[in-house]
Order: structure tokens, then C-alpha cells, then sequence
């Protein structure tokens, strides 16, 4: 355990954080000095290192412990670091198009994501009360902020202000949590208060502290009935903001969820199931009706992210390591489906601006016909029809359900899915079988390209990532148990 | 004699504390600000809450993490209030009925 830093070498775990940390500082005095209308080069930079941090997690193959507990280097936090990079990259490069129009051209909006990024792979590699906390805040912090970007248009303000209100709310359960945790086990390393838990069992104020922990997270993976935030957010936010936030903090926040459930909480797990399964199930029902009606389509990719969140939960209600594969294996799907979407989405401009509503997309496939194919596919991949990918991702998550007896918990789960086909399908419905009222703009090439690259992973994931993948994450895994 | 103050009276105040934060933010239909004051009201009770348990405990790392949240706070209010200020800007108020563009 004590590991003291003598030199840059026996930092080994970290390099990648330290990185990302010396990379957005260089970033930002690049922004600040040379001048404002050249900022996509920001952002193109901060893809690239992005990349290069994404590179670096995947070769360093050093696992372990450092300062002294709070940070923990694994496989399974290389696997979700890998996917939060990823989808925060591609959510900046899905920005790139039309950023003025959005609000995100300035360079502090690619200096922001970074540090949210630098604050979620904290999160993924937390091992300690405290740098959990301090991952989470700098994530939130920069969040906050890019939610309210455009700082002249009212609807992103407001969405800022919720979006803070009901943030800085979460962080004071998850905190009250943890000081009831310190309190009932002594500890805040999370490898000690587990030993501590196995040694005392469990008291009730341990059990207060673990709720409030879990519902402080909650919050952040945006599960029912701590969902409030998600779909006025999501619809207030410049769309590519919405992007970002839809994939690399779910993505982020589940790590930490399932590292404290699986790991931490280990000894009472009786007691966090019941928590996850009724989180899981709320969240796959609610969504399911509650988006039926919503007319906004980026209120529905909120109920749609609500959803998947709750089937991913699935997998993790079944506490077992078959259980947590699924969950990664769901949520690397989550964030593929999620980029071939909003590609989608900012590709479909009409001379008004970005399209808003349903109803906007009618007639889309006359006009545009390869970026409504595309969305069909990704949205046959929501419902989780196969072959495509999102039928192997909820695929996993019931197996491990039921193997793990939550019979009822899967057969709710499955009827939700059921009911949630109709607005997806409603989807597909507008864009193939209305009237065109409007003129469509022309497609930046880069959502071309991600969306044919998307496109084609989910139609042939079976044939082509599917076993690479699986494996990956079978090893990701194996190293929590 | 007298009363002592222990370990369970803290908590008290400190549950108390919380509570009057929470319902700060949740019953508050008037005013902004009021949130950002309930949300330090919450911070402080979980300051309260982990400086008691590492009194309590002989241990120093609940005051270690009761320092993390005061500086992590006032970055938080800062961002909080910047934010309100934008709002302020672009609506005329800050009033908490007026933050109802989206709704459903």
C-alpha cells in the first residue's frame, strides 16, 4: 500500500491521467494565445490527444496501486477508460460541423471536455472515498459549463442551471453517503472499508450511507426516479453537448457504480440488489411510456438513454461476473449506437436549423436516404432486434439475469423493450412513410464517415467486433472478482 | 455532570442540517439563490457529519476529506453563481417559476 512517489516511473498506473493533466494545460495556452477564429485546430488537437491517451491506456500494461490507495490501475478500468475516451473524442468530432451554429466553437468548449474526461477516468480508476469525490466534481464542474456554452440563448442557460441545481444535489447525497460510510467502517479506502464490512457486518447506518452513495450515482447515470434532470437537459443543450453527455458520463458513472457494488459492497450484496433492481426496473418502464408521447427528439434520445441505463442494470442486479461483462459489453454497445445517432441527428438540417421534432423528419428518406437508412438501422438496434449489435448487448445483460434467477426482473425488462419498439418504430414510421416538408442541407463529410463506420459495426457486430469484444470485456471483468 | 455532547448529538444536527438543505431545494418556489444556500447547507452537514466521525474515530482522514469538500465547494458556488448569471442575462429573473422553458 505504500507506495511513495520517488519517481515519474513508479507513476507507472497513472501516466495516462498525467498525460491528459499536462496535455489540456498545454491545450489551453494554445487556445488563449493564438487567435479565435482558428479554434477548430483546439479541438482537432484535443482529439488527438485524446487519442494519444486512448493509446496509452490501451498498451500501458502496468496494473497497481498508487498515492498511496486512492487510484487503482486494472483491467476492467482500462476497458471503460477506453470507452469514455472514445465517446468523448467522437462527441467532439461530431461537433466539429457547424459549431458557431451550436454555440461550441470557442476552444474552452474542447479544453472543458477534456478536463470533464480527466475528471471521469479519475472516477474510473477510483479507490478511495475521497478521489472518487474529486473525480466526480471535476467531471461535474466542466459538465455544468458545457451545458451552458451557448451563453446567449436562453433555453442552454436554463438547461445549465437545472442541470447544476440537481448536480450539485447529487454530489450531497453521494457525499452524506460516504461521511456515514467513514463514520460506520473508519475507512476511506475503498479496499479497507470492504475488509471492514466482512469483518463487522453490516449496521444500519452503514446501510444509510450506502443508499445515499448509490442514489448520489444514480443521479449521475440519470436511472428513475433520479432521472428528472435528463430530458430537459438533454433538449436544452447545444446538440453536441448532448452527444458528450450521453455517452462518456453514463459511461463514467456506471464504472463507479459497478466497482462500489462488486467490489466494495461485496459482503452486503443482498442489500445493494434490491437497490439496483428496483433502480433497473423503474428506469425500463418509465422510459418505456414515458417517451411515447414526446414530440422533441432530443427529449426522446433522453427517455431512450434512460432506458438503456436501466437495461444495463440488468446485468448488474445479477452480481455476478457474467453479470458485469454484460454491463460492459452494453455499455460499449450503448456508445457505439449512440454516435451512429446523434451523427444522425446533426446530419439532418433543414434551411431553419437543426431539426427539433418528429415531425421534422418526415419525408428524410427521399431526401437523404443514407443517413435515414442509417438511423433505421440504429434504431432497430435500440428496440434490440437482431442481428444488430443491440440485440447482443441486452442479450447479455438477461442472460445473466436469469442465470442468476430474476426471473421477474427479466420478464419486465423484455416487455419493457417490447413497449419501447413503438417509439422507436415511430421513428422509422415518419421518416419513410410521411410527406418531405422541407429541404435538407447538405452532410458535413466527417458525420458521413462516422456514420457509415457506426453503420456498418452494428449492422455486421456478430461477424466482426463481437468476439473481440466479448473478450475483452470476459477480462475486464475477471479482474473485479 | 451536565450533559455531555457526544458523538450522536453531532449527527443530529448534522441529519437535521441536511434535511433543511434537501427540502431547501425542493420546497423553495422563490428564489435562486436560496438553492445555491440550501446546497451549502448540505455540504456543511456532511463537514459536520465527517469531522465528528474523525473526532470520534482518532482518525485524520475525515478532516483531510472535510477540507477536499470546502475547496471543491467554493469552486462549485463560483460555477453556480456564474451560471445564474448567464440565466440572469438572457431572462430578466431569477426567480424559480421562471425556469420553465422545458417542460413534459
Amino acid at each position: 500500500m505504500n507506495s511513495d512517489v520517488t519517481d515519474f516511473a513508479s507513476l507507472a498506473p497513472a501516466h495516462p491521467e498525467v498525460l491528459m493533466a499536462l496535455g489540456v494545460l498545454v491545450l489551453l495556452l494554445v487556445g488563449v494565445v493564438i487567435n479565435k477564429e482558428r479554434s477548430a485546430l483546439v479541438s482537432w488537437l484535443s482529439v488527438g490527444l485524446l487519442a494519444a491517451t486512448g493509446l496509452l491506456v490501451m498498451l500501458q500494461p502496468a496494473d497497481g496501486v498508487v498515492f498511496n490507495g486512492l487510484f487503482i490501475a486494472d483491467s476492467f478500468g482500462r476497458f471503460m477508460k477506453v470507452l469514455v475516451i472514445g465517446g468523448a473524442g467522437l462527441a467532439l468530432i461530431l461537433g466539429m460541423s457547424n459549431a458557431e451554429e451550436n454555440g461550441v466553437h470557442k476552444y474552452e468548449y474542447s479544453v472543458l471536455a477534456l478536463l470533464a474526461t480527466l475528471g471521469m477516468m479519475v472516477m474510473v480508476s477510483a479507490n478511495d472515498l475521497m478521489s472518487l469525490y474529486v473525480g466526480l466534481e471535476l467531471q461535474s464542474l466542466s459538465l455544468y459549463v458545457m451545458a451552458a456554452i451557448k451563453r446567449d440563448d436562453a433555453r442552454a442557460s436554463e438547461a445549465g442551471l437545472k442541470y447544476f441545481v440537481l448536480g450539485a444535489l447529487s454530489s450531497g447525497l453521494l457525499l452524506y453517503g460516504a461521511s456515514l460510510i467513514y463514520g460506520f467502517t473508519g475507512h476511506t479506502n475503498l479496499g479497507e472499508i470492504v475488509v471492514a464490512i466482512a469483518n463487522e457486518g453490516r449496521s444500519i447506518g452503514l446501510i444509510f450511507g450506502v443508499v445515499f452513495l448509490l442514489a448520489g450515482i444514480a443521479f449521475k447515470i440519470s436511472a428513475v426516479p433520479f432521472h428528472m434532470w435528463t430530458p430537459d437537459v438533454y433538449e436544452g443543450a447545444p446538440t453536441p453537448v448532448t452527444a458528450f453527455f450521453a455517452m462518456a458520463p453514463k459511461v463514467a458513472a456506471m464504472t463507479l457504480m459497478i466497482r462500489l457494488v462488486m467490489d466494495t459492497f461485496a459482503p452486503i450484496t443482498s442489500d445493494w440488489q434490491q437497490i439496483v433492481i428496483f433502480l433497473s426496473i423503474a428506469s425500463m418502464v418509465l422510459a418505456a411510456f414515458a417517451a411515447i408521447g414526446q414530440q422533441s427528439i432530443k427529449r426522446l434520445i433522453a427517455y431512450s438513454s434512460i432506458g438503456h441505463v436501466g437495461f444495463a442494470l440488468v446485468g448488474l442486479s445479477s452480481g455476478t461476473q457474467v453479470g458485469v461483462e454484460g454491463v460492459a459489453i452494453y455499455m460499449a454497445i450503448y456508445v457505439g449506437m449512440t454516435v451512429a445517432l446523434f451523427a444522425c441527428v446533426l446530419s439532418l438540417r433543414t434551411d431553419k436549423g437543426y431539426v427539433e421534432t418528429i415531425d421534422d423528419l418526415a419525408g428524410a428518406s427521399k431526401a437523404r436516404p443514407f443517413v435515414a437508412a442509417v438511423m433505421a438501422i440504429v434504431m432497430f438496434s435500440l428496440i434490440g432486434l437482431p442481428p444488430l449489435a443491440g440485440f447482443f448487448a441486452k442479450w447479455q445483460v438477461f442472460l445473466a439475469a436469469i442465470e442468476a434467477n430474476l426471473y421477474v426482473l427479466s420478464v419486465i425488462g423484455m416487455l419493457a423493450s417490447a413497449v419501447s419498439a413503438f417509439y422507436y418504430l415511430r421513428v422509422v414510421k415518419v421518416m419513410y412513410f410521411d410527406e418531405p416538408k422541407a429541404e435538407f442541407a447538405a452532410v458535413p463529410g466527417e458525420l458521413n464517415v462516422l456514420m457509415a463506420v457506426f453503420g456498418f459495426l452494428i449492422v455486421t457486430f456478430y461477424f466482426t467486433v463481437g468476439n473481440p469484444l466479448a473478450s475483452w470485456a470476459h477480462t475486464a471483468a475477471g479482474s473485479l472478482f | 455532570m451536565g450533559l455531555e455532547i457526544g458523538l450522536g448529538h453531532y449527527l443530529t444536527v448534522a441529519a437535521i442540517l441536511f434535511t433543511l438543505g434537501v427540502f431547501g431545494i425542493f420546497i423553495n418556489r422563490k428564489n435562486i439563490i436560496v438553492i445555491l444556500m440550501s446546497v451549502e447547507l448540505i455540504l456543511l452537514a456532511v463537514n459536520l457529519n465527517l469531522v465528528a466521525f474523525s473526532a470520534h474515530l482518532q482518525d485524520l482522514q475525515g478532516q483531510v476529506f472535510a477540507m477536499m469538500i470546502l475547496t471543491v465547494a467554493a469552486a462549485e458556488a463560483a460555477i453556480g453563481l456564474a451560471i445564474l448569471v448567464i440565466f440572469y442575462r438572457n431572462r430578466g429573473s431569477i426567480a424559480v417559476e421562471d425556469v420553465n422553458m422545458m417542460k413534459g
